[in-house]
């Protein structure tokens, strides 16, 4: 799950990364009046969205007077803000940051992700602040310091060390440098964060380092012990289709193609969405039905795909293991009652249970029904239906 | 022969008397697994499926000399549960339980590294050599006996390739599901050898995921290491950047863990990949008659 820069700010400032004063505000009013809170003759005016890039997006801007303030504020809200993180079609900015202008010597990078390999917490810094790091990792990887901090031992001396050496920082700033990676490593393992990303990381006029930005990730299977984090969902920011499948149990992604998938297992939906590409065809969605597959998730699943109006056919693929196919076979059958199915069907199981659930599909006798062999043909079938 | 586990393993069940313990326990002895107890703190001294229920990992191995655990407690406690067998001298955990923080795993995999203990999954199928020993939740009639090993990420995909590879005639030796968390127990490049050293099987199929770099790991090590002929099928050769898809360790930002580079390198390897995943049991037939 991802949050605000405002609220991972907040976050920040209970742990004692040190971050620029702000306040959060959903309104032009409401935005002028946290400029006359904050005080001071600069403000930043920067647009709350789950996405990078707001900057080249014009979603974050400068103003000198409480005028700039509101004029900025009332560009921003509700503007349709597009970067390269949002897709084309953009996000709908309801909210924005008003914070005080920073006297900016230095930017920096610094992030903390899980480095799978060593199975361990990675922290990264780079000099080049305000660069995508991925595009920093492609260019010129030698200007990214790693370190990997054991969790048994914890944040030490020396893995700050490393970074502010690395990053060539002077004598006298190594001291703070090393406060503010320490307070980091310690927002990231207790929040259980998955990824956090400063970027930039700033070096002040007067040598004191601060968060200009902040991005967090956390582990959605860790937010059942933070109730403060999980409150901090903004479900406007996410997909509502998506949304609506997670409460029914339901994975899903919407897509761009023609070819609803409804498949148990994530590795198999990925599969099936590989092999409708490999026969031409493209898939609308991913969606994995889990473990439980009944007729009531079944049919849900159907009004999902059934919502994308690209979809001009529905593959079902399901590899009964612990899920029986007949059971599945009767979900279907359920479907077409609970919704209106008016695209062609392509039914593939195999598995427990899978002679039982032809049997009642062909019963049925619904027309636009097609039995699929295996997983190769029910994939051919589905991209000629959706032709 | 077969690896990890056989007709003769000994497992213990922690979260024996829960729901999902308990029927997949049930499921596991018809299979003909020797399951010879379970934990549930607090029922000890309870018979539970005809077996004793120990209120401590300890006791249940000092009583009946299980080597494996299979564990199913919900996702909140797990850590703990891997952390009290290998502590009680486990030699294999199989941790079938979906949702761990993965923090908690972080501590636990360390944990039982330090103690000598290897672990497989969390959040995956488990492990079964056919018509022997089944630790998971797999439906063990798909597995019939053969010479193919199976290494994969997915449990369903697991399913289908096995499938495929009997109705060419073959069969599975050893199938183990590792899972798709970002932190995972035995992973390809542990179980190669296994399967390398194994006399009963002759050709290994690995199915991997987008996410992470185990593949390529895996690539370097088939290189220098692996004789046997290798099949492998990447699932998420279409999915877009930066998506979470169901599994946690299926996720892609920037360039690294794409579908397109760890084929490539496994290609590089030496190792028969497949584009689609109709082909898996198609072109093991095919490796095998080479």
């Amino acid at each position: 799950m991802n949050i605000h820069e405002y609220q991972a700010k907040e976050i920040f400032r209970q742990y004692g990364v040190p971050v620029p004063r702000g306040q959060v505000a959903f309104t032009v009013d409401e935005a002028v009046e946290a400029a006359k809170n904050l005080g001071g003759d600069l403000w930043v005016v920067k647009a709350q969205i789950h996405a990078g890039g707001r900057g080249l997006g014009g979603g974050v801007k400068l103003a000198k007077s409480l005028d700039e303030v509101r004029h900025w504020a009332n560009e921003i809200l509700g503007m349709t803000l597009v970067t390269h993180q949002t897709g084309p079609e953009g996000k709908l900015v309801q909210k924005v940051y008003i914070e005080e202008g920073a006297d900016i010597k230095a930017e920096y990078y610094l992030g903390m992700v899980l480095d799978r390999a060593a199975e361990m917490p990675v922290m990264m810094a780079s000099t080049e602040g305000g660069m995508e790091i991925e595009e920093v990792a492609a260019k010129s990887p030698e200007k990214i310091v790693k370190v990997q901090i054991d969790p048994a031992i914890g944040f030490q001396g020396f893995h700050g060390r490393k970074l502010a050496f690395g990053l060539g920082l002077a004598k006298e700033e190594i001291g703070p440098f090393i406060k503010f990676a320490q307070a980091l490593y310690n927002v990231y393992m207790d929040k259980d964060a998955e990824m956090i990303e400063i970027n930039p990381l700033i070096k002040t006029g007067d040598g004191k380092f601060l968060a200009l930005d902040a991005k967090m990730g956390f582990d959605d299977n860790a937010l059942g012990r933070h109730p403060d984090i999980a409150e901090m969902r903004d479900l406007s920011e996410e997909e509502p289709t998506e949304v609506e499948a997670k409460q029914h149990g339901l994975s899903y992604i919407k897509l761009d193609g023609n070819v609803g998938c409804m498949v148990n297992g994530a590795g198999l939906a990925m599969a099936t969405m590989d092999i409708i590409k490999h026969e031409g065809g493209e898939p609308a969605n991913f969606l994995d039905v889990g473990g439980g597959a009944n007729p009531e998730t079944v049919a849900k699943g159907f009004e999902i795909i059934l919502k994308d109006p690209n979809v001009k056919a529905i593959f079902v693929n399901i590899f009964g293991g612990i899920v029986r196919c007949d059971r599945v076979a009767n979900g279907i059958l359920e479907a077409t009652k609970l919704t209106d199915v008016n695209v062609p069907v392509v039914v593939r199981l195999d598995g427990t249970n899978a002679e039982e659930a032809a049997e009642i599909l062909k019963n049925a006798g619904i027309k636009n029904i097609i039995a699929a062999e295996n997983l190769a043909d029910g994939a051919k079938k589905a991209v000629e239906a959706a032709k | 022969m077969s690896i990890l586990v056989n007709k003769d393993t000994k497992v213990i069940v922690q979260g024996f008397t829960g729901k999902e313990g308990t029927f997949h326990a049930s499921q596991c002895m018809e299979y003909g697994t020797k399951i010879v107890g379970g934990v549930t703190p607090g029922k000890g001294g309870q018979e539970h499926l005809g077996q004793p229920v120990f209120n401590t990992v300890k006791e249940a191995v000092d009583a009946t000399g299980a080597t494996v655990s299979m564990i199913f407690v919900p996702p909140a406690f797990v850590s703990d549960a891997v952390m009290e067998a290998a502590d009680a001298g486990i030699e294999l955990a199989v941790i079938i339980t979906e949702g761990a923080p993965v923090k908690d795993m972080m501590y636990a995999k360390a944990y039982a590294t330090k103690k000598g203990m290897s672990t497989i999954g969390p959040n995956c199928p488990g492990i079964i050599t056919a018509e022997e020993c089944k630790i998971g939740i797999m439906p063990g009639f798909i597995f019939k006996k053969g010479p193919v090993g199976l290494i994969s990420k997915s449990g369903t995909l697991t399913y289908e390739a096995s499938n495929q590879v009997v109705q060419e005639g073959l069969g599975i030796s050893t199938a183990v599901g590792i899972g798709g968390d970002p932190i995972i127990g035995l992973s390809y490049k542990q179980l190669l050898p296994m399967f390398e050293a194994d006399p009963e099987t002759e050709a290994i199929v690995m199915i991997g995921e987008i996410g992470g770099d185990l593949e390529i790991q895996a690539a370097e090590f088939i290189k220098e290491n692996i004789t046997k002929p290798v099949v492998a099928f990447i699932a998420g050769q279409t999915a877009p950047k930066g998506k979470r898809m169901g599994h946690a360790g299926a996720i892609i930002s920037g360039s690294s863990g794409t579908a397109a580079e760890k084929m490539a390198a496994l290609e590089a390897a030496g190792v028969k990949v497949v584009v689609s995943p109709a082909d898996i049991g198609k072109a093991v037939k095919e490796v095998m008659s080479k």
